[in-house]
């Protein structure tokens, strides 16, 4: 149509999107942060570990949540598929080798993702928050029956679990292994969650968010997309779920129950969904706030927590990232007026 | 004499009591420059939206190509060669301009599925969808996010995404609404610089922009075909003019 | 005749449990259909409103049947103000915002009772009146349950009419139907959710209180019997006064029957059959299909 062609990959929107995947400065600080925690806090490694889990367990929840847009209460259904797969596994004795057991845990999650999400995910709105609700509790109801098999609600302790890469025990007492494992674990997941968000596939998702009846119109499949990313979201969770049997040697109801997944979801919104760093920062000030609050005094926890879900709810749905980057939006804007 | 580009065959669609398209047939020729115009609620856009597969015909078929489609799933459909402009701004409020005319080309070249290399680095996809806002002067805005664009622009966007598609058949539900007239003629430049055998079905009020573009004219009333001709069988129709034109050049 | 009257005796006390289910559920069901939103705090609601009925028969005395319209009132007034304050900045928001903000007005719920009463169940004691055997003909019941039943009758028929026969149950029906078309049509919408609001919350109140005697009452509650609630709405159908009272009975019948012979599983057998029948009929067994 033009008759000179235009090398339009210098256009700076051309640019900017060419640009927009690449890391940037700030970016490695958490990960710097999680090592110096792991020698400035030797005594506190087991919160650390937990709180590894959680940042884990929220970015499978923003991969579905924040990105995709799908509402979900029930994302706790394959954090329990994958600490299960792993507790039943090594308490019988069929298998307790870490990293594959994941790997299984993944897998596990993944199918029971795909399964349920080829049906549910027919619905939208009120009808599939009660079908991921439902879902759920079925799955605890059936861990919960199966009691030769799960150990019904006492749950599976003492999980014998091999030695990582045949060397490196798993104390419980002191648990440096489990600290650096779930580390890298963490790190692992969230490069590949990071890769996909910036990939054509993500752009997509963010699509479907955005405006579904527009991605219909352009021909998407969008059913597929979404059934895909849930079965990804539900592999990451399980890998969550099943490093969390992993590190404590034990896997219970709790893994599979409502609470799990609304804490998830405060977590996850308190730090800002669909940006990727949300979860680390929900997850820390979550955990920080509720390792030194919910203990002292559990009811104005429970009472403070329910304000900030409020609070967030009415005036700041954005989050604590959200917040920032608006609060840097005005600095930057006032700087060069 | 070869089919049609897309045809419809006593097309029927009832919303309860209400029959928002009766026995509809029509005709799109490849190549075709055709308006479809009527009096507000006449059911244009449920005709469209019918086309596309948004919504199911109680009866009728419609076939593309001589091929039944009428089953066809809209996804399916965009693939055939059916592309649309919303009435309504349907774009993707929070991305770039540019992330929203890629998002479809992506769609068309099947780019979309691919999951482990960074969106940016499509440059035939980034590069495809430069061409497609500079058919409707857009690079300039380009990086901007939909939302901070004005309305018309956005209209060109939505014209840009339709483009993007690919279409064999083009449906522009009232693609200038709202766009101010000094860039309404972007949008017919547009038009005019499309491939010559591209079908383009167009949905407007406004009487100048129709009887530019237009060689065929498609009056809709209450749901139904009520004439079809050329611009000047259809402005000299006295009846069209009682129904149509006249309420809105006298009223 | 022993099977007949253990058949008996299971309907009458699976139906008793259905009507509380019922008379919670129901507002549940009409703000949702009504103005869309997604209220995990109506539980909530139902577990303050017990609490106001146990804490005014505590403290002053009051009547079993006094403490129930004092629940209701007071439990319909709260609500409205939150529904005027809170609520109504986010019926256009989406659904996440919605159930955060629920689910945070749940937990200051929990936490504000337990801070001001305690975390124990409170006990609910029924008027003499109550307690004990009624003897049916057929065969011999517990009279609270059998004045469950009538209650809940009573206030289904009277809901129905409500709904069916009088000026603002048309409006209802219309927004519920369309709301855009109902607010062209002059109804005033504002008002006639904060209305909806308030009496769903005080039937909530209503049935916290009622039920109370075997779905106790304690803190915990507002998200202990959530699920069961949501359960008999969507399985109802959204904004159907006569679906929740179907879906209510069958739940209720269900639950009980299978508490007892299948004590391990029949919940998940209930939940099991809310997914089949919602990928159905997403609408709900009595719901119609809105475009």
């Amino acid at each position: 149509m033009t008759p000179a062609p235009v090398d339009w990959s210098e256009h700076p929107a051309a640019a900017a999107m060419a640009r927009r995947h690449r890391l940037r400065a700030w970016e490695p600080i958490p990960w710097v942060a999680a090592l110096a925690f792991y020698f400035l806090f030797p005594k506190y490694l087991g919160f650390g570990t937990e709180l590894l889990i959680t940042v884990l367990f929220a970015i499978s929840l923003d991969l579905v949540l924040g990105y995709a847009g799908i509402v979900t209460l029930g994302q706790a259904a394959f954090f329990g598929a994958g600490a299960y797969t792993v507790g039943m596994l090594a308490k019988r004795g069929i298998w307790n080798e870490p990293i594959t057991g994941l790997i299984l845990a993944a897998l596990v999650a993944a199918a029971v993702g795909l399964g349920s999400g080829l049906v549910l995910l027919r619905t939208q709105g009120l009808t599939l928050l009660m079908l991921t609700l439902c879902t759920m509790a079925l799955l605890e109801e059936a861990a919960n029956l199966a009691h030769d098999y799960t150990g019904g609600f006492d749950g599976l302790d003492s999980l014998p679990i091999a030695p990582l890469l045949g060397r490196f025990e798993f104390n419980p007492l002191y648990p440096t292994t489990q600290y650096l494992y779930v580390l890298a674990v963490l790190f692992v997941c969230f490069v590949f969650v990071r890769t996909l968000i910036y990939s054509p596939f993500g752009q997509s998702l963010t699509g479907i968010r955005e405006n579904t009846l527009r991605m219909h119109a352009v021909g998407a499949p969008v059913r597929r997309r979404l059934v895909l990313c849930y079965a990804l979201s539900a592999a990451i969770a399980g890998v969550a779920g099943g490093v969390w049997a992993q590190a404590n040697a034990y896997v219970n109801l709790g893994t599979l129950g409502l609470d799990r997944a609304a804490t998830v979801l405060i977590i996850l919104v308190l730090g800002g969904y669909g940006r990727l760093y949300g979860a680390f920062v929900g997850a820390v000030a979550y955990m920080a706030l509720s390792h030194f609050l919910s203990k002292i005094y559990p009811t104005a926890w429970q009472l403070g927590l329910g304000l900030l879900l409020v609070v967030i709810a009415l005036f700041a749905r954005n989050g604590i990232l959200g917040i920032a980057e608006a609060a840097a939006h005005r600095l930057r804007t006032r700087a060069t007026p | 004499m070869t089919a049609p580009l897309l045809e419809t065959r006593a097309l029927s669609r009832n919303f309860g009591a209400l029959a928002a398209a009766r026995d509809i047939d029509f005709t799109l020729e490849a190549g075709a420059r055709h308006a479809l115009i009527g009096p507000n609620g006449a059911g244009k856009t449920t005709f469209v939206n019918l086309l596309t597969g948004v919504i199911t015909p109680t009866s009728g078929t419609i076939l593309m190509k001589g091929r039944d489609i009428t089953a066809v799933a809209q996804a399916e459909r965009v693939k055939l060669g059916i592309a649309r402009t919303f009435q309504i701004n349907r774009l993707f409020r929070r991305l770039s301009v540019l992330e929203n005319v890629y998002i479809a080309v992506a769609e068309r070249v099947g780019a979309a599925p691919s999951m482990f290399s960074p969106a940016g680095t499509r440059r035939d996809v980034v590069e495809e969808s430069m061409r497609l806002l500079e058919t409707v002067r857009l690079t300039g805005d380009a990086s901007r996010r939909i939302s901070e664009l004005p309305y018309g622009r956005q209209r060109l966007v939505e014209l840009a995404i339709a483009l993007g598609l690919g279409p064999e058949v083009l449906l522009l539900d009232e693609p200038a609404a709202g766009v101010p007239s000094a860039e309404s003629h972007i949008i017919l430049d547009a038009i005019d610089g499309l491939p010559r055998d591209i079908g383009v079905l167009i949905i407007d009020h406004d009487m100048d922009l129709v009887f530019r573009f237009a060689e065929r004219i498609t009056v809709m009333v209450s749901g139904a075909v009520f004439a079809t001709g050329s611009p000047r069988e259809i402005g000299a129709d006295a009846s069209v003019r009682a129904v149509y034109l006249g309420q809105r050049a006298h009223g | 005749m022993i099977f007949g009257a253990d058949v008996a005796s299971m309907l009458l006390g699976g139906v008793a449990a259905g009507m509380v289910l019922f008379i919670v559920s129901v507002g549940l069901s009409v703000t949702m259909g009504l103005m869309g939103f997604v209220n995990l705090a109506h539980g909530g609601f139902a577990m303050l409103g017990g609490y106001a009925i146990a804490q005014a028969m505590k403290l002053w005395g009051v009547g079993f049947v006094p403490a129930l319209v004092f629940g209701f009132v007071i439990t319909a007034l709260a609500s409205a103000v939150l529904e005027r304050l809170l609520y109504a900045r986010l019926y256009r928001a989406s659904e996440l915002d919605q159930v955060l903000f629920t689910i945070g007005l749940v937990f200051m719920m929990i936490a504000s009772v337990t801070l001001l009463v305690g975390p124990e169940n409170q006990p609910l004691r029924l008027p003499a009146l109550l307690q004990g055997q009624v003897n049916l003909g057929f065969t011999h019941y517990r009279t609270y349950s059998v004045v469950l039943i009538v209650v809940g009758i009573v206030i289904v028929s009277g809901l129905w009419l409500v709904f069916e026969r009088t000026r603002i149950g048309a409006q209802i029906r219309a927004a519920v139907d369309n709301r855009r078309m109902a607010e062209s049509l002059g109804i005033n919408i504002g008002r006639l959710f904060t209305l909806t609001f308030a009496f769903g919350s005080g039937m909530a109140a209503l049935g916290g209180g009622l039920g109370a005697e075997f779905l106790g009452l304690d803190p915990q509650y507002a998200l202990k019997y959530l699920v069961y609630f949501l359960i008999v709405v969507a399985v109802g159908g959204l904004g159907r006064v006569t679906g929740v009272f179907y879906a209510a009975l069958l739940i209720g019948v269900l639950d009980f029957t299978l508490k007892k012979y299948v004590p391990q599983g029949g919940t998940a057998f209930i939940y099991a059959l809310t997914i089949l029948l919602l990928l159905w009929r997403p609408q709900g067994l009595f719901g119609t299909k809105t475009t």
